[in-house]
């Protein structure tokens, strides 16, 4: 690893205001340990050396004009799910081969309205499906994390492991992420990085490839909680062009870091006590407490009686939501098409052959569970409980909780292979503590907070009140403070 | 409630996927695991509960109803595999 890619993105913004170095220097140091490791992480599907030098060469322009933007030079991994006009964007599927978007998602435009620099896009589980990035159909993803003395492959989460891995790798300084049950804060606590989930209507939808749309939101992976609160800041947004995206102002966020804790209450939800919880996650889990009380906040137990329910009742309605959204991709508008006898054999084949397993498992169940005679019993009934996960949340917060403090995952990063046997619902089991926050809409994040007895990253998780990323922001920074941060000893 | 191997195939097809005998056989463990781990919401008592519609309350945003977009039709079909001008092609549907 190069100094320069060790920067975080507010020592990138420093150091080009001081003119320590230049943009297109900066990025010419990403592209060449993209280059270079690359293969050892399978973080990029597609890299796109031209366009950041172009990029970062305006970068400089505006440096020496004194125009410099909020993200000005900043070098950015973008998930493959975000359009990204003229550039592969095919949420690492094969039935999206060849697909190239005439038009930019609002959220990629916004970053780079504000000077940032694309180096390529990133491996994910396909359509965001899965906890661990084995579903793609480029491979799997390397996470830069492995275990001390040891020399097994682990996964680096999912969906976003391409940007969790990148980010942690330093292939680049931060990268776009989505989260539908937890696939930004789960990779983030797999790689030792931060990633947040924003508030569902925060950062348009626009332009991203839909599985789940009532769960689906945009957000960022970074190295540092104030990184992380510099790209939220960008990323998110009004638009027009998305019906669900929130008429609510955009603060800075930065502002509200260092911003003291003192009198924040802080809820320590029982249900979050899982049966089986690992001892490292309970001992970290305690940590947090303490750090907490140490800076004046105040802990109170609370209760969210349904959380049990929030991944059964995800798995149905986020597959539902899927096999609708996953109805276009039927050989004739864009993507793979397999030749065949008549309209529907064409549609059959092109999806049989364009599909991962995890995908048509996902479409299988979505279109059973709509089918005529289940809706009431399954996706009726999801969406009631639905509501009962989310009055669990206004309840607490009503009682005056200004945060949540929770494990991020059940687990540190597991071995590539290891959950890949018969039943899915193992793999599914990764994100008990991050959809809860999707179910009712609200913002999460996920800090670094510690290792485990191995020597892999473990987070803590930071749920708020729709539309109050800032506290978690202020919270967040405690963590950050009295953890320190990781970063994984180089092997590659 | 679990699933026969009818009911995969019978929902494979209407997904449109189509599933050979092998894939059918592994699907029906795999999702009869899924509809086993999602049983426990009978557990739960939604008398009365309203079905969540937005989970963030909104109101549904307006706008002027006038064309402000379109004429782009070489943009829409760039990436089909098959066109012809600007016409998707598919295999006759009508004889
Ligand atoms: N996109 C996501 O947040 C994925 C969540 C969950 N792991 C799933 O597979 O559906």
């Amino acid at each position: 690893m190069s100094e320069l890619t060790a920067l975080t993105i507010a020592g990138i913004r420093e150091g080009l205001r001081r003119k320590d170095f230049s943009a297109v220097e900066l990025t010419e140091a990403y592209l060449a340990a993209i280059e270079r490791f690359n293969q050892a992480f399978n973080a990029y599907v597609a890299v796109t050396p031209e366009r950041a030098l172009e990029m970062a060469g305006e970068s400089d322009r505006r440096i020496a004009e004194g125009e410099a933007r909020a993200l000005e030079g900043v070098p950015l991994g973008i998930k493959d799910l975000f359009c990204t006009k003229g550039i592969h964007s095919q949420a690492a599927s094969h039935v999206l081969d060849g697909f190239k978007p005439p038009y930019e998602s609002t959220v990629t435009a916004n970053l780079w309205r504000d000077g940032g620099v694309m180096l390529g896009k990133l491996n994910m589980d396909e359509f965001a499906m899965g906890s661990s990035n084995e579903t793609s159909y480029y491979g799997p993803v390397v996470n830069p994390w492995r275990r001390r003395g040891g020399n097994a492959q682990l996964v680096p989460g999912g969906s976003s492991g391409g940007s969790a891995a990148a980010v942690a790798a330093h292939l680049c300084a931060g990268a776009t992420a989505t989260d539908t049950g937890g696939s930004i804060r789960q990779p983030a606590a797999f790689t030792g990085t931060v990633g947040i989930k924003p508030t569902y209507g925060r950062c348009s939808r626009r332009g991203i490839v839909a599985f789940a749309s009532s769960l689906d939101q945009a957000g960022p992976i970074a190295r540092t909680v104030r990184d992380a609160a510099i790209m939220l800041r960008t990323m998110a947004s009004v638009d027009p062009k998305d019906t669900t995206s929130a008429d609510v102002e955009v603060p800075d966020y930065e502002a509200a870091i260092g911003e003291s804790v003192k009198g924040l209450r802080i809820g320590i939800p029982r249900e979050y006590r899982v049966d089986g919880m690992p001892e490292e996650i309970e001992k970290l889990w305690q940590a947090g407490m303490d750090w907490y009380r140490a800076a004046g906040a105040e802990l109170v137990e609370i209760s969210l009686p349904h959380t049990k329910y929030a991944l059964p009742a995800y798995y149905i309605v986020a597959p539902a939501e899927a096999s609708s959204n996953l109805a276009r991709y039927d050989g004739v508008r864009y993507g793979l098409r397999v030749p065949g006898d008549d309209i529907v054999d064409m549609y059959e084949k092109t999806r049989a052959a364009g599909f991962g397993r995890e995908v048509k498992r996902r479409v299988l169940i979505g279109t059973y569970v709509l089918s005529a005679g289940y809706y009431d019993a399954y996706y009726l009934r999801a969406q009631k409980v639905r509501t009962l996960i989310k009055r669990d949340f206004e309840e607490a917060f009503q009682a005056g909780i200004d945060a949540i403090l929770t494990p991020a995952t059940p687990s540190s990063a597991f071995g590539i292979g290891e959950k890949a046997g018969g039943d899915p619902v193992e793999m599914y089991l990764n994100d008990i503590f991050t959809v809860t926050v999707n179910m009712a809409g609200l913002p999460g994040i996920a800090v670094p907070a510690g290792l485990d007895p191995a020597g892999l990253p473990l987070g803590l998780q930071l749920i708020g009140r729709p539309f109050d990323e800032a506290t978690l922001f202020r919270a967040a920074q405690v963590i950050e403070d009295s953890a320190g941060s990781f970063t994984p000893e180089a092997w590659w | 409630m679990s699933v026969d191997i009818a009911t995969v195939k019978r929902v494979a097809h209407l997904a449109r996927i189509r599933v050979t005998e092998e894939e059918a056989a592994a699907l029906q463990g795999e999702l009869n695991a899924i509809l086993g781990f999602v049983e426990q919401l009978n557990e739960v008592d939604v008398a009365g509960v309203e079905p969540m519609t937005s989970v963030i309350p909104m109101a549904v945003k307006r706008r002027e109803d006038v064309v402000d977009d379109g004429g782009i039709a070489a943009d829409i079909v760039r990436n089909a595999p098959l066109t012809d001008e600007n016409y998707f092609l598919v295999p006759k549907v009508v004889e």
